[in-house]
């Protein structure tokens, strides 16, 4: 009874920011009620059992991935209003192919296929427990690829959106560890009275002759 | 109706799906709301996937949603980096824009 109850609530909170999601006119709304919607759908999971994907959604969907998207629609300096031009020219068309695909699932979900399954009784072992003996024992090449994917994908962004600017001096470890005393300090034997006649600005090594 | 059953939760994940698929053709110029509509979406398999599982009893649906979200997370943030490198040669980031490589 009360189940039902919050399952209406977050079904009902996560399909309305869902939509909001769609429709807003600022995308650093759409950004928030994502994370709503986030939010509301790891409370449905929670309400089905499934505690450990619930905290993940929320560590990593609502941590790193609309945080990602907050900062991206920040950074990016775009005149949004330009861009919904065209939002009522395909409403009709996104309407039409949006309530055939609802009716179609809806149609197929709502025969006799699944209307007797009940929530079996919830296992001895907790939930993360569980998912952890079947991950690192029948999944541990999935998982590790799983880990490859998130390394190539960190890499990938890294090296496309790193830029080398001209006209800022970086620090240059290397070289500051190759450079020599020979290289920059010079002991030079000054005849009494020439002392102004040459004045060196280039370290010795790089001097010509 | 007030017994929630696993259709309850088929029926939210269609409608979320739908959801998703609506805010890619209504936000059509706008890449960030694409995006977004895209992990709507797979939220929505995702919840597919774990109410299948538990009514099933049977973890490997909570597994495979385990991995979903993996792939989901490298794709954001691959494709926002994408963005940011366009908009950094465009200074826009219409969908008509992305034609250079039309020839």
């Amino acid at each position: 009874m009360i189940e039902a109850a919050f399952f209406y609530l977050f079904a009902a909170v996560m399909l309305g920011a869902g939509l909001m999601v769609v429709v807003s006119r600022n995308p650093v709304f759409s950004v928030l009620f994502l994370i709503l919607a986030f939010f509301n759908a790891a409370g449905l999971f929670v309400l089905i059992g499934a505690e450990f994907i619930a905290m993940l959604l929320v560590v990593v969907y609502v941590g790193a991935v609309a945080v990602l998207f907050l900062f991206v629609v920040m950074m990016l300096d775009i005149n949004f209003a330009e861009m919904r031009a065209g939002f009522q020219k395909y409403l009709p068309l996104g309407l039409i192919v949006g309530g055939i695909l609802v009716f179609e699932l809806v149609a197929a979900i709502y025969g006799d296929a699944f209307s007797g399954a009940t929530l079996p009784a919830m296992p001895e072992i907790s939930n993360t427990r569980a998912l952890g003996n079947e991950l690192y024992t029948k999944y541990l090449y999935l998982f590790q690829i799983a880990g490859l994917i998130l390394l190539v994908a960190m890499i990938g962004a890294i090296s496309l959106t790193m830029r080398r600017r001209s006209g800022v001096r970086r620090q240059v470890i290397s070289e500051q560890n190759m450079r020599r005393r020979e290289d920059s300090v010079e002991v030079i034997d000054v005849p009494v009275g020439a002392a102004a006649r040459t004045v060196h600005t280039v370290p010795p090594s790089k001097r010509e002759g | 109706m007030l017994e929630l059953s696993l259709n309850h939760y088929l029926a939210v994940s269609a409608v979320l799906f739908a959801l998703g698929t609506f805010g890619i053709f209504l936000n059509r110029k706008n890449v960030i709301t694409i995006l977004m509509s895209i992990e709507l979406m797979l939220l929505a398999v995702n919840i597919n996937m774990v109410a299948f599982s538990a009514y099933n009893g049977d973890l490997e649906g909570q597994i495979f949603s385990l991995f979903i979200l993996t792939v989901a997370a490298a794709e954001a943030a691959i494709g926002l980096a994408i963005l940011v490198v366009f908009f950094r040669n465009r200074g826009s980031i219409a969908v008509e824009d992305v034609n250079m490589m039309k020839g």
